[in-house]
């Protein structure tokens, strides 16, 4: 098994064809993700690498019986690729795209929060279940199916982190990039909870950073009720207060803890942190190891 | 963004919210100018983006032009957590007799917008969550319906023992909330919000944060900021799309994604070494990005050695080392290189670059510590290229 995306997903692209939008769906298709649809107003008819584009998201719902998004449209166009999304039925959305403002993201959040519509992002490298599906950016080759589940607020260093557990001879069930907004979709926790019911994944990496209470949160549900093992990477060590570092959500803000206070946190609560990447997967092995 | 208090307050004026009047100075003359025209005391203010200005002296009261002058020049000569004072503000005082903490911002965990208000102003409300959290009154609002006039009518009843004040606060209320549904904030602050002698309400200090993300659909959000007070050369990788701060250390880096940056500065602290900088080139292997960030990171005095992490996945190796070979012809940079490169297209990448003579590894760990290795021997001073 995995979580989120399996062989049943069906994808459409919204924003299919721009230029990231083009180039990942054939990425996508080549990993074997089932890729429907794509969706660009006015292109309807079109065809990219073979997938057909429809005008609206309903038209792939209906016709081809998608249940999976992913958006790569432009920030100013993405939020109304969100509603869309949402009001076509869709139930996981997947949304790459970097800049949506908060203002509108605090109406989405809880829109589908309320509607039972999953949102993975934004700003964000996506989902990939090694083996099953890519719904995302992720580069396919350093990913190994595997027993490890992977969340990440990050993009690269999430491939750094998965290249050594693949390395360590281990491999991943579902890596999600959640997203470096400062709202985004999905927390820790809700990953956490689908991992917690998933028979195939053993233990799981935390790849977070500064910027919010999402980490604190994680390590108090972990403390509480999260019986597989988990290590967690906390970037940032070298951020100054108040200083954005390159994601939206990498922000020390009034009152918030720094990476060090975060470790020191979720160490207390149980959790493994490593220094590094390589250690990451060192740590992870072990506590496997130990578990047996 | 943080958004300067002078630039607030026009913001303020412009909606509504009580200011008193005040003018922006760079030099003593203009402070004096602006003093003249104002009722006697006067407070002078230092405009810099940082917490504590009261605390650190930057604000300062005047009862005559004579003092004016005295602590305009006091101020200017300023530096704040080490940042230089370059202009302040002169506004007439406000003859505070209670003083109250406003804010609308961002909550982060419920994401929400959140009013909070505080009887006691003029403190950070940090330091009141933790002494007395009793005085602080939340209110979270609902993104679909807004702040609705009587639901802060109903805060202010409660907190406010005159009706007629309560009434005077509701509307700075709406206000606020107007200010941070159109400009994009997550964070609008009045604090402290005082009372005179007069019963009049004012707005004595006035602080804004605006939504990064924003400027990407309101690029006119832009001039709101004070690019006098950012890192010029943080303002220029902006501008080239590229995210650069400024550390303190001597070991320059250029990293592929901002957590792999981040984690990059705190790998090469951990083993004992200091980064000088942040810097994500981006996802993109576009060689313009890469001549940008070379060209800020090699101009940074203080950096002994360039530390290049590239973790290539949809990125390619050798697109990074084509755009770093042209850059190389280019501007031939007269500092040691260390060269990570890992992932697609890797050794493709290593026969390009491999005529240059640069240390090139595979493993992060490695790179990180040869860099430090490379600094201590005194890189800048020692090596050469081109």
């Amino acid at each position: 098994m995995s979580i989120l995306v399996d062989k049943s997903t069906r994808v459409v692209v919204q924003g299919i064809t721009g230029r990231d939008g083009s180039f990942h769906t054939k990425a996508m298709l080549e990993y074997g993700t089932n890729v429907v649809g794509g969706v660009s107003p006015g292109k309807g008819g079109a065809e990219v690498f073979g997938v057909p584009v429809f005008n609206t998201v309903s038209e792939a719902v209906g016709k081809k019986g998608a249940n999976t998004s992913i958006i790569f449209v432009p920030a100013k166009f993405a939020v109304d690729a969100l509603w869309e999304a949402a009001f076509a039925g869709i139930k996981l959305v997947v949304c790459i795209t970097e800049g949506i403002p908060n203002k509108d993201m605090v109406e989405i959040y809880h829109y589908y929060r309320k509607n039972g519509i999953r949102l993975i992002g934004p700003n964000c490298p996506g989902v990939i279940s090694p083996g099953l599906s890519k719904v995302g950016i992720l580069p396919s080759q350093i990913f190994k199916k595997g027993n490890i589940g992977v969340i990440s607020r990050s993009g690269t260093l999430t491939y750094e982190v998965v290249y050594h557990i693949t390395m360590a001879g281990l491999g991943e069930s579902t890596c999600i990039g959640i997203g470096g907004d400062q709202i985004v979709g999905s927390s820790f926790i809700d990953m956490l909870e689908l991992f917690a019911k998933d028979d195939e994944t053993n233990g799981v990496v935390i790849i977070g950073e500064i910027g919010g209470r999402d980490e604190e949160e994680t390590a108090e549900y972990v403390k509480r009720e999260f019986k597989k093992p988990v290590v967690a990477f906390i970037a940032g060590k070298t951020a100054p207060k108040g200083k954005r570092m390159g994601h939206a959500g990498a922000i020390i803000g009034g009152g918030e803890s720094t990476a060090q206070e975060k470790a020191e946190y979720l160490r207390i609560c149980g959790i493994k942190v490593a220094e590094t990447p390589k250690e990451v997967a060192v740590l992870i092995k072990d506590e496997l190891e130990r578990g047996r | 963004m943080n958004i300067q208090e002078f630039t607030a307050r026009e913001i303020f004026k412009n909606h509504g919210i009580p200011v008193k009047n005040f003018g922006l100075a760079r030099d003593v003359e203009s402070a004096f100018e602006i003093a003249r025209g104002l009722r006697f005391p006067v407070v002078l203010k230092a405009q810099v983006l940082v917490g504590g200005r009261g605390k650190a002296g930057g604000i300062k009261l005047a009862n005559t032009l004579d003092e004016v002058q005295q602590k305009a020049s006091d101020i200017l000569r300023m530096e704040l957590k080490g940042i230089k004072v370059k202009k302040l503000i002169v506004s007439e005082a406000v003859d505070i007799v209670d003083e109250y903490y406003v804010s609308i911002s961002l909550d982060r965990m419920k994401k929400l917008p959140t009013l909070i208000f505080s009887k006691s102003g003029g403190v950070d409300i940090e330091e009141t969550a933790r002494i007395s959290p009793e005085k602080i009154v939340k209110y979270d609002i609902d993104p679909f319906y807004g702040l609705k006039p009587f639901m802060a009518r109903s805060i202010a009843f409660h907190v406010m023992d005159e009706p007629q004040k309560a009434i005077e606060l509701a509307s700075i209320m709406m206000k606020m909330y107007d200010i941070y549904r159109r400009y994009y904030a997550n964070l609008v602050e009045i604090n402290p919000l005082a009372i005179d002698r007069d019963g009049n309400f004012w707005a004595a200090d006035a602080k804004m944060i605006i939504d990064d993300n924003a400027t990407s659909v309101e690029p006119s959000l832009e001039t709101y900021r004070d690019i006098e007070e950012e890192n010029p050369y943080e303002i220029k990788a902006k501008e080239g799309g590229l995210s650069y701060v400024k550390l303190d250390g001597y070991i320059g880096c250029v990293v592929n994604g901002a957590g792999l940056a981040m984690a990059t500065a705190d790998i090469i602290q951990y083993f004992g070494g200091k980064p000088a900088n942040f810097l994500d080139v981006g996802g993109s292997s576009d060689p313009a990005k890469m001549k940008l960030a070379l060209e800020i990171i090699t101009n940074d005095p203080d950096v002994k050695v360039v530390l290049v992490n590239i973790f290539g996945g949809i990125t390619r190796c050798d697109d990074i080392a084509n755009g770093l070979k042209s850059v190389l012809d280019e501007i031939k940079p007269r500092l040691p290189f260390v060269i990570r490169l890992k992932g697609t297209r890797e050794e493709e990448a290593r026969k390009i670059l491999e005529p240059y003579g640069l240390t090139i590894l595979e493993d992060m760990e490695e790179a990180i510590k040869e860099a430090i290795r490379v600094a201590n021997k005194g890189g800048r001073e020692n090596e050469h290229i081109g």
